[in-house]
């Protein structure tokens, strides 16, 4: 599996508005509902279960990146994107740290072996030094949609 | 230093996903001893069990065989308390 099997270009958000993770992530998946890749109306209540996910457990698993994700019974399709943030967000980060990538994915239910696979992949990128100053630096759309290219294809 | 390995298999249905990965490495956390967990198979994986990005980079879905190693002087218990946890499914089904 690949990121850019999942993670929708043109729902990526270079520059987050928000400056708390609740905004945060209800801008992303907006990001996701504008460009079609998640319903309308599957989009508020998507918001919810990621919000109640995060109350339970943080996302914010460290280095300044945090992957709120959920699955749910609206999201028919595997989905993903990922907003950048100038300030950092406090995702009550295991690290204390404040988070700066967002990469945000939406499962439906019961397909767990996909949504595992998804997870790894963003991980096995997320563990690696320069993909995260490259993130955390790429100012645009392009580049991010550019860094992912890069990381699929293995360089 | 003291070791102990224990062989187990992923028995939940939804697999080794965030949730679980971060109770294994609380716990993990727990013990002095240096743990590891081992995904065998046509890409071995090793990880730190102490590192919840590392644990969910095994992507280890239902069935999958992992093999628990713990080093230090509390390995035995470390090791026996890690398979507990995969036994019990992490509470779910």
């Amino acid at each position: 599996m690949k990121l850019k099997d999942f993670i929708v270009t043109e729902a990526i958000v270079s520059e987050l508005k928000a400056s708390d993770r609740d905004g945060a992530i209800r801008e992303l998946v907006q990001s996701l509902a504008k460009v079609g890749a998640i319903t309308d109306t599957a989009a508020e209540e998507v918001v919810a279960a990621l919000v109640n996910r995060e109350q339970n457990g943080s996302t914010g698993f460290g280095k300044g990146v945090a992957v709120p994700h959920v699955k749910h019974p609206k999201v028919k399709k595997m989905v993903g994107t990922i907003g950048r943030s100038v300030v950092g967000l406090d995702f009550a980060a295991l690290d204390h740290q404040p988070v700066f990538s967002v990469v945000l994915l939406l499962s439906p239910e019961n397909q767990p072996q996909q949504h595992l696979q998804a997870m790894n992949i963003v991980f096995s990128n997320l563990q690696k030094d320069m993909f995260r100053r490259f993130l955390k630096q790429a100012a645009t759309q392009q580049a991010i949609s550019d860094l992912l290219d890069e990381a699929d294809q293995g360089k | 230093m003291p070791k102990a390995s224990k062989e187990i298999v992923v028995s939940n249905s939804l697999g080794l996903h965030a949730r679980p990965a971060m109770q294994f490495v609380d716990l993990a956390n727990q013990f002095a001893s240096k743990i590891m967990v081992y995904k065998g198979g046509d890409e071995p994986v090793e990880a730190d069990g102490k590192s919840v990005m590392q644990m969910i980079i095994l992507a280890a879905t239902q069935g999958t065989p992992l093999r628990i190693e713990a080093e230090g002087d509390d390995a035995d218990d470390a090791v026996k308390k890690l398979a507990d946890l995969f036994e019990s499914k992490f509470g779910e089904e």
